[in-house]
């Protein structure tokens, strides 16, 4: 099961949404810590799940990963992954403590984290939202911090979505200029939700 | 684990996702960062044999389309207890180990949270039982990913957290 093939064109389309989607959560993440924070996205595009693997490090990386349920017009996952130390970056961040600080999760750590993904998913989805004019609503957080496999094939095969390709925009935030947090934002769709998409932008589904 | 022995250089066979493999000794059998997925060993200490099956799901009959038999319990089991009696594996010989079966995620999501990894687990166990394949030991549930390294020259299973020293079954 795959995609229908998107043209240059359309894939440049949702580059551009998964841009405008990422300068929405970026200003919502700035608000919440009140701090400058500049974003790059270096790539986006639809990948299969073992070259998703591969592009975020590997099976036994250690990732934090947030993710929420989008409900309405154009159901799916969005999941947020970050590498180990951004992640503990993410957290220092949040609380306001010297980048470097936070060298495990506890409860609390782990409850900053899966609020910034909530805020980062949850504005990134309602930019898409209201640039398409899709219904688009989110759910509340999941947060895993192991081995990027064990969490990504858990996470597939809970949303019943395994054999598809996923699209991915590869997300790079700068703290002031100097921390850098990696990640990768991901969005599963339920069949259609796609075509659905495109159709919004102003593409004749195909 | 022991080292290996100097001029027998172990094999290392790894077993994709929704995929299995079949080793002699010294080959290992490895697969990657299990979540709520289980890895099933089977092995016949006799010929020193193993087989390693990565499984994603319990049940295939919920699902239209099956295109990766080795996916689902009910159908990646018998595969793998098919391939190992293909290479002279005797079924009252085998030994079945499971790891795997983790709920990786909190939160309050409960469409989310389903339980595949206890339903995985509960799955394989009772496909071993019904073919008469004990298994030797477990490593299973919990909320850590697991990466295992099943070793055909002496049945050993090897599990690898993020985190902890490995530890063998």
């Amino acid at each position: 099961m795959s995609y229908r093939h998107l043209s240059p064109v359309e894939l440049d389309a949702l580059k551009e949404v998964g841009n405008i989607g990422l300068g929405n959560a970026v200003t919502s993440l700035a608000q919440l810590i009140n701090r400058r924070v500049n974003m790059r996205v270096p790539r986006s595009s639809f990948l299969p799940f073992e070259e998703m693997i591969e592009l975020v490090g590997g099976y036994e990386e250690l990732v934090g990963c947030v993710s929420l349920r989008v409900l309405g017009d154009a159901p799916g996952i969005v999941l947020y992954i970050f590498d180990g130390e951004s992640t503990l970056h993410l957290v220092d961040m949040l609380m306001g403590l010297p980048v470097g600080t936070t060298e495990e999760l506890d409860e609390l750590a782990q409850s900053a984290i899966k609020e910034i993904g909530n805020v980062l998913t949850g504005s990134f989805v309602s930019a898409i939202s209201m640039m398409t004019g899709l219904n688009m609503i989110t759910t509340v957080p999941l947060f895993a911090f192991d081995m990027l496999g064990a969490v990504l094939t858990s996470l597939m095969v809970a949303a019943g979505r395994v054999e598809e390709q996923v699209l991915v925009i590869e997300t790079e935030l700068f703290h002031e200029d100097e921390t850098l947090i990696k990640g990768h934002f991901f969005l599963l769709t339920e069949p259609g939700a796609i075509d659905r998409l495109m159709a919004a932008l102003g593409f004749n589904e195909g | 684990m022991e080292p290996a022995k100097v001029g027998n250089n172990p094999v290392e066979i790894q077993v994709g996702i929704a995929d299995y493999k079949i080793g002699r000794e010294p080959a290992r059998l490895i697969t990657l960062g299990l979540g709520s997925c289980v890895g099933v060993s089977l092995y016949d200490p006799v010929l020193k044999l193993g087989g390693l099956l990565h499984l994603m799901l319990p049940d295939s009959t919920q699902f239209n389309n099956v295109t990766k038999p080795a996916k689902f319990a009910d159908l990646g089991i018998p595969l793998l207890i098919d391939e190992m009696r293909k290479n002279g594996a005797h079924l009252n010989r085998l030994q079945a180990k499971l790891v795997g079966g983790a709920q990786m995620f909190s939160g309050l999501d409960n469409k989310m949270i389903l339980n595949i990894g206890q339903r995985n687990v509960e799955k394989a166990r009772a496909l071993l039982k019904e073919a008469g394949i004990p298994i030797l030991a477990e490593e299973v549930g919990g909320n850590r990913g697991r990466t295992m390294i099943f070793d055909t020259s002496n049945g050993q299973v090897s599990i690898r957290m993020l985190g902890s020293k490995l530890k063998v079954i």
